[in-house]
């Protein structure tokens, strides 16, 4: 194995490793997507007093499996009156968008690989890039045309209306969440992801975004924003059932409607990932370097980062599931009221006091 | 690699403009503008501009476009007819437009040489971190310059919060 690996260039090793990260990152992406809608279909259940799922497999773990060849195997029906080349682009935008933004989550501390000496490859990023966060934030608003699309394409009236609400509600929401970062930018000088965690990295858990670095407003105003932007409750308006049948995929059947369903979920898990980076301090460990002489050989110094991180994004993640299981929608008016009245002035304020407590810290 | 970048991406901007004259559904015009939008993105972030790659993905196709579309999709706008064109558009828009399309090759022909030499994204060209050196930019030798754009935008602002006033 060694002696192949060796007569390749520098080049095509970082082309192979690359696209071996790729293919990794992509099924362990789409496995928690799958595992996320069974945790919240558990959790959901206990939180109403009932089991969830529990027939297939031990615990019901086997379900999202079986739920997926359910969604495969269903008849894909295609509407007469559909908007054809839209209809089909529109959950393709959704997908692909919620799942180009995992390329720049760094899931680790850095750990490099190489043959030739050399800087080698990142093992727990497949793309350290200057301008990470924005890269994010872009891939975002991009993915509101799979939503926009899918509405109108469908030449339907509560599939418009769902998909209308959905776009206002992310433009609105997507300032403000944009506007909540800008502190953390500020307290890290950079925007490339790996920088913001290092900047977090000094003693643990004290100087963490949310608490040392005084970004607990921004935390907030994040968090409601993209409950927002992921179109989840409270603010889950563009799919309102009782009002909307099902909102913008109503026209949409099998793998065609799953690839909407998996994009939500893609969705909720980037913006865990990003929430854990910029606010918890991305893979680092709560303690600091407290217990850093105990296992400290290169292989537990890779795992243990990976694990706090997936710690860190599970809890988001179930704080998500916990917020749907108890709060009820808004109402449309309420929510652009709360969007534009209160957390984008929250949001400017946040960033005028940051500024200011860093000229004067110089 | 960069010529290559540059190449498919030019080629993707321009069939993307030509696709937004040739539609005749105004939604399938819009996106044919973000086509053309995210492939300039591109280009940005091959010359090492990576910063205003990202606004322009960010402001232009995430932010403008979406809301022509939105407004689009709200006042379902259908196909548009195909006319014959206004005696205008054949009088003055197409010498016009070639007087333009000479003009530009003039100077780009005429100062190639300087061209060749001169090192393109200027002041932003040596770093590796560019948002610092476009704010310190900004906010030192073209402030004028981004002041009076602001000040236009906030015009802007307040005359679509009149004309969009319901009357008393």
């Amino acid at each position: 194995m060694r002696e192949t690996l060796t007569h390749l260039t520098s080049f095509e090793l970082f082309l192979l490793l690359s696209a071996l990260k790729v293919a990794v990152v992509l099924v362990l992406l789409l496995l928690a997507v799958a595992y996320t809608v069974l945790l919240e279909r558990k959790l959901l259940g206990h939180i109403q007093n009932r089991w969830g799922p529990s027939r297939v497999g031990p615990f019901g773990l086997l379900q999202p499996l079986v739920d997926g060849a359910k969604l495969f195997l269903k008849e894909d029906m295609m509407p007469l009156a559909v908007e054809r080349p839209l209809f089909l682009l529109a959950p393709i935008i959704a997908l692909g968008c919620a799942l180009i933004s995992m390329a720049v989550v760094p899931f680790g501390a850095v750990t490099r690989v190489s043959l030739h000496g050399g800087p080698g490859v990142d093992l727990f990023q497949i793309a350290n890039v200057n301008i990470g966060l924005l890269v994010v934030l872009g891939v975002t608003s991009i993915g509101v045309y799979g939503i926009a699309l899918s509405g109108w394409s469908s030449n339907n009236k509560y599939s418009l209306l769902g998909s209308l609400r959905s776009t206002a509600q992310v433009i609105s929401y997507e300032l403000a969440l944009g506007l909540s970062l800008v502190g953390v930018v500020l307290r890290a000088q950079s925007l490339n992801l790996r920088t913001i965690v290092a900047s977090q990295t000094a003693h643990g858990m004290i100087s963490w975004n949310i608490f040392g670095g005084l970004q607990i407003v921004a935390f907030f105003i994040y968090l409601m924003a993209a409950f927002a932007e992921t179109n989840r409750a409270p603010f889950d308006l563009p799919e309102a059932e009782n009002e909307l049948v099902a909102g913008y995929h109503t026209e949409y059947s099998s793998m065609k409607f799953a690839m909407f369903f998996m994009a939500e979920y893609a969705n909720m898990i980037t913006v865990s990932c990003v929430a854990t980076l910029l606010f918890l301090g991305g893979s680092t460990s709560p303690f600091g370097s407290l217990f850093d002489g105990l296992l400290n050989t290169p292989v537990w110094n890779a795992i243990f980062p990976v694990c706090w991180f997936m710690v860190k994004v599970f809890g988001f993640l179930a704080l998500y599931i916990w917020v749907r299981g108890t709060l009820p929608r808004l109402r449309y008016d309420q929510l652009m009221g709360f969007g534009w009245k209160f957390l984008l002035p929250l949001a400017m304020a946040n960033i005028i006091a940051t500024s200011l407590i860093l000229a004067v810290r110089g | 690699m960069q010529l290559a970048l540059f190449i498919i991406f030019g080629a993707l901007a321009l069939g993307g403009a030509l696709n937004l004259l040739f539609q005749r559904h105004p939604i399938h015009s819009a996106l044919s503008l973000v086509v053309v939008m995210m492939s300039l993105a591109v280009l940005y972030w091959s010359l090492g501009a990576e910063f205003l790659a990202a606004a322009q993905v960010i402001v232009y196709s995430g932010a403008i476009m979406v809301l022509f579309v939105f407004v689009i999709m709200l006042l379902n706008a259908g196909k548009e007819q195909r006319t014959q064109g206004s005696r205008a558009a054949y009088t003055v828009g197409i010498p016009g437009a070639a007087a333009i399309f000479c003009l530009l090759s003039f100077v780009f022909l005429s100062e190639r040489g300087a061209l060749m030499t001169s090192n393109i994204g200027g002041d932003l060209s040596n770093g590796l971190d560019n948002i610092a050196q476009v704010s310190a930019m900004l906010f030192t030798r073209q402030l004028l310059p981004f002041e009076i754009t602001s000040i236009l935008i906030l015009v802007a602002i307040l005359g679509a919060v009149v004309l969009a006033r319901k009357e008393q």
